[in-house]
């Protein structure tokens, strides 16, 4: 349907989805919790809405609630009304649900990689669709389905009909996800956080992606996303949500030029922006800590009747880099660059060849018994504070687990640590006894940060330790980060994908790709001076929170990184850097 | 593919032969003496020391075993201690009746505990769940001679079903088939149920929701064949539960299979016999297994044979 269908004849176009004081609750232990209150918007033919919000802001549930997808029995909507052009969606049977179901209203989802069924080709999922709605009879079905691939700008689409989603990387999912969305040409897609999941040159081609579909089609999208940058890019207007309610509803240009709540005030302040990060504070940096030297860690991939090697991964190749005192470096790179690999050979948890020195103590080759003073030296803070905290052990106990293996304190010496530790990372003393799930996501990774801080080591690596964040609270953790470095002159090894964060905390940058340094050098230098063409498109990707700012949608993918998986005796060609500028080295 | 079956084939030898060792290592060790049982009681030490001469027992352990292992590689199994026959023709005349009846405890058993596992996860929490849950307890609970024989008396002598015993049409197969997959049955609804409430919570099931598929359609396509990928391993550690299964079972229904061969021989230290059918119910494990792991990448496109 396009947009012209929907007008009243006399110019004004009407609202394609109306709703009106929607109301959701959830059953909890602690009786129903009101989750989406009193939420109204009207949806344009053709436009983009944006959804916007931190988490639990009831953002999502507003998208289930929709397509009348709520999670059964806990969810359910208590008041109010959605309708579809004339329709009411809330009092559809389940029955009549289907009809509107891609029909009518399509989803995309942030998992793309487990939001496909592992089980069936991608052909077999998207004729699927086709077939019950009765978009094709049976025999145009395969060519529609190959016609819909090619739609997604799919690369190969013939041949991808026939695989299966795992042999399909993250960006091309999204892709057949769209696809399998857009089958039956419908009046809406709600794409709920459609590139969170991706890495920033694939979320910068999904993103432009939606955009010219929706063009071609007219389709309506609701957006629904976390990030600003991303509502930047592809809102007409934007709803503002918090705790379930409706803080500001504004054009995109308005909001972001001339915010009037105080919430999308300090939402918008706490984006970090890239090329906003003020100068990074002078230090006088010490001695050298961490040094390492030509390092390489390879995984085999066995097989054949005696088990024998037949492919390598070559994760981390012939990388080397130092860190003093006080200095962060921050290494950067989309998946599979070998940027975490780095991390966990520095902590001595995956084998690796070459030489890494902590505090000018050779770690290779070493026992775990002789590695155990090094681990004192260096600790790692995770990405999800959820999963790196163990949740049948209180708080306390696990702040105090290092300082007893190590046998550094015990007793009310201990206590008197841990509480202090805790004082440090800006958690109060009294939540000591506490579980895990009590906390938020941010104080968990405060506690992450404590836990790490025990040992008073001299390096702590932060593998994505803000990714799983909201922003507003990922700028509070940052900031604690630098305060922890400024007053104890902690070495950072800062493991990110998101450029504009690591422009807010980084000394120094090496961009990583398929395991090899192509880019290193001082912040400003990298950020702002790139030489590599690699560190280029990942800065060009990184998504601008500023609706002014707005890039053109590209139609053609870019050709894709290639893969460290290799034959044996096939090893990846070594780049070798040069010199630019002083202490500014990029590949040729 | 090729060098993956290969390579497996290598393995289940040495387990075999590894198999070999340990059972004739037991056998060696028994303290009763089957030349005294092939004599008789009355018979003087004399006869019993000649018969140990004749069947090779007085001679070294190595020396036996490696004895029996050239036979068996010669296709040789022995001969009987008692029957007065070649173990592999004993063997032979009742496999095909024990590997009948497991293939029907087998698909008994699937069609019970998936149905059962898959109607509890549907109506997970609810009345129809707690009892099935109750009933797959007591079939995993419950010894499989009582089972045989109470199916046994209520079916066959009471409502005379089915025949009391014996082998030879499909009527025959039914109770004996039902009380060896009995207890599978029981695992298989438990961990079918689990299963299913795992794949229902995925991504893809919301997915194929948004869709607008049916609900029948998202559970047989979408979410049945998802659930059944980690019973499918289970079937081939399956048939080593059916061979100690089988030795009650066809007792109860006095069915003419290998289990009772095995009986009869170590009642009567028949050692050619009872290695005989261990070999033929280890070699049975063996290959079950290795069909499970061949037949899983046909159903999951993830699994690489390499």
């Amino acid at each position: 349907m396009t947009a012209t269908a929907n007008t009243d004849g006399q110019g004004g176009a009407r609202p394609v989805l109306t709703v009106r004081d929607l109301q959701v609750q959830v059953a909890t232990t602690g009786g129903a919790k009101t989750v989406l209150d009193g939420l109204s918007f009207d949806l344009m033919p053709g436009e983009t809405l944006c959804l916007a919000g931190e988490s639990g802001s009831g953002k999502s549930m507003t998208a289930l609630a929709i397509m009348g997808l709520l999670p059964k029995p806990m969810a359910r909507i208590t008041g109010g009304s959605i309708k579809l052009g004339g329709q009411e969606l809330t009092e559809l049977s389940e029955a009549g649900y289907r009809d509107v179901r891609s029909n009518r209203v399509a989803m995309i989802f942030q998992e793309p990689m487990t939001s496909l069924n592992p089980l069936m080709t991608v052909q077999q999922q998207l004729v699927e669709v086709l077939l019950e709605h009765d978009t094709c009879s049976r025999a145009e079905a395969p060519a529609r389905a190959l016609a819909l691939l090619k739609d997604v700008r799919l690369t190969e689409p013939e041949r991808r009909l026939k695989q299966y989603p795992h042999e399909l990387s993250g960006g091309m999912r999204q892709r057949v996800m769209i696809a399998i969305a857009l089958a039956c040409e419908p009046e809406v897609l709600i794409a709920d956080e459609p590139t969170t999941a991706l890495d920033v040159t694939v979320q910068a081609e999904i993103l432009d992606l939606i955009r010219l579909l929706q063009e071609e089609h007219g389709t309506t999208v609701l957006m629904i996303t976390h990030d600003m940058g991303v509502v930047a890019e592809m809102a007409d207007r934007v709803i503002v949500l918090r705790h379930g309610q409706e803080v500001e509803a504004a054009p995109v240009k308005d909001l972001f030029d001339a915010p009037r709540s105080d919430y999308a005030r300090e939402l918008l302040a706490a984006v970090p922006r890239l090329g906003a990060a003020p100068a990074r504070p002078q230090r006088k940096l010490g001695e050298t800590v961490v040094e390492v030297d030509d390092l390489t860690v390879r995984f085999d991939i066995t097989g054949g009747v005696l088990n024998r090697p037949v492919a390598r991964v070559h994760a981390v190749e012939s990388v080397s880099f130092d860190i003093r005192k006080g200095e962060t470096l921050a290494l950067v790179g989309e998946s599979g660059c070998g940027k975490s690999t780095i991390g966990k050979a520095l902590l001595g948890l995956v084998p690796w060849e070459g030489s890494i020195r902590v505090a000018g103590r050779q770690t290779h080759g070493l026992s775990p018994r002789m590695l155990k003073p090094v681990r004192r030296d260096i600790q790692m803070v995770f990405q999800d504070p959820g999963a790196s905290l163990d949740a049948r052990m209180t708080v306390r106990d696990q702040v105090a687990e290092p300082m007893r293996v190590h046998g550094i304190a015990k007793g009310a010496e201990l206590d008197d640590r841990v509480e202090y530790l805790f004082r440090r990372v800006g958690l109060k003393a009294d939540m000591m006894d506490r579980y895990p799930h009590e906390f938020s996501g941010g104080q968990r990774q405060r506690i992450c940060i404590a836990r790490a801080l025990s040992l008073s080591p001299r390096v702590i690596v932060a593998d994505e330790s803000v990714s799983a964040l909201d922003v507003s609270v990922q700028a509070q953790v940052l900031e604690l980060l630098q305060e922890l470095q400024s007053q104890d002159d902690l070495a950072y090894l800062f493991i990110s994908h998101d450029m504009a964060v690591i422009e807010q905390v980084a000394d120094r940058v090496m961009v990583m790709r398929l395991g090899q340094v192509v880019e290193e050098g001082a912040r400003d230098a990298v950020l702002h001076d790139a030489r590599h063409p690699y560190t280029r498109r990942l800065l060009s990707a990184v998504p601008i929170p500023d609706p002014h700012r707005r890039r053109p949608p590209r139609a053609e993918a870019e050709p894709g990184l290639g893969s460290p998986i290799r034959r044996i005796g096939d090893p990846p060609t070594r780049l070798n850097l040069s010199e630019v500028a002083p202490g500014h080295r990029a590949a040729s | 593919m090729r060098g993956y079956i290969i390579r497996r084939l290598f393995e289940s030898a040495l387990i075999l032969l590894g198999i070999t060792l340990v059972t004739f290592i037991l056998l060696y060790l028994v303290p009763a003496d089957p030349a005294r049982q092939i004599a008789g009681r009355s018979a003087t030490a004399e006869t019993v020391q000649n018969i140990r001469d004749q069947l090779g027992l007085n001679d070294p352990f190595f020396v036996q075993y490696a004895r029996y292992l050239g036979n068996l590689f010669q296709g040789d199994m022995g001969r009987s201690y008692l029957q007065r026959a070649e173990v592999s023709e004993l063997i032979a005349a009742r496999l095909p009746a024990s590997l009948m009846l497991m293939v029907a405890a087998i698909v008994t058993e699937l069609i019970m505990g998936l149905t059962i596992g898959v109607v509890a996860a549907l109506r997970r929490n609810k009345f129809a769940d707690h009892s099935l849950m109750i009933f797959s307890f007591v079939s995993i609970s419950a010894p499989q001679f009582v089972i045989g024989i109470l199916l046994l008396y209520v079916f066959a002598v009471q409502l005379g079903w089915f025949p009391i015993g014996g082998y030879g049409t499909p009527a025959h197969f039914v109770l004996p088939a039902v009380t060896l997959g009995f207890l599978g049955a029981g695992w298989y609804s438990r961990m079918m149920r689990s299963s299913m409430i795992d794949v229902l919570a995925q991504d893809f099931v919301r997915t194929a929701r948004a869709k607008g598929l049916s609900k029948g359609r998202i559970i047989l396509r979408h979410v049945m064949p998802n659930a059944i990928l980690p019973i499918i391993a289970m079937i081939g550690i399956d048939i080593g539960l059916f061979m100690s299964g089988i030795v009650v079972v066809e007792s109860v229904f006095g069915w003419p299979g290998i289990g009772q061969l095995a009986w009869q021989a170590i009642q009567r230290v028949d050692i050619p016999v009872i290695m005989g059918v261990t070999m033929v119910s280890a070699t049975a494990i063996v290959m079950g297994n290795l069909l499970a792991d061949l037949v899983a990448p046909l159903i999951d496109p993830r699994i690489k044979t390499k």
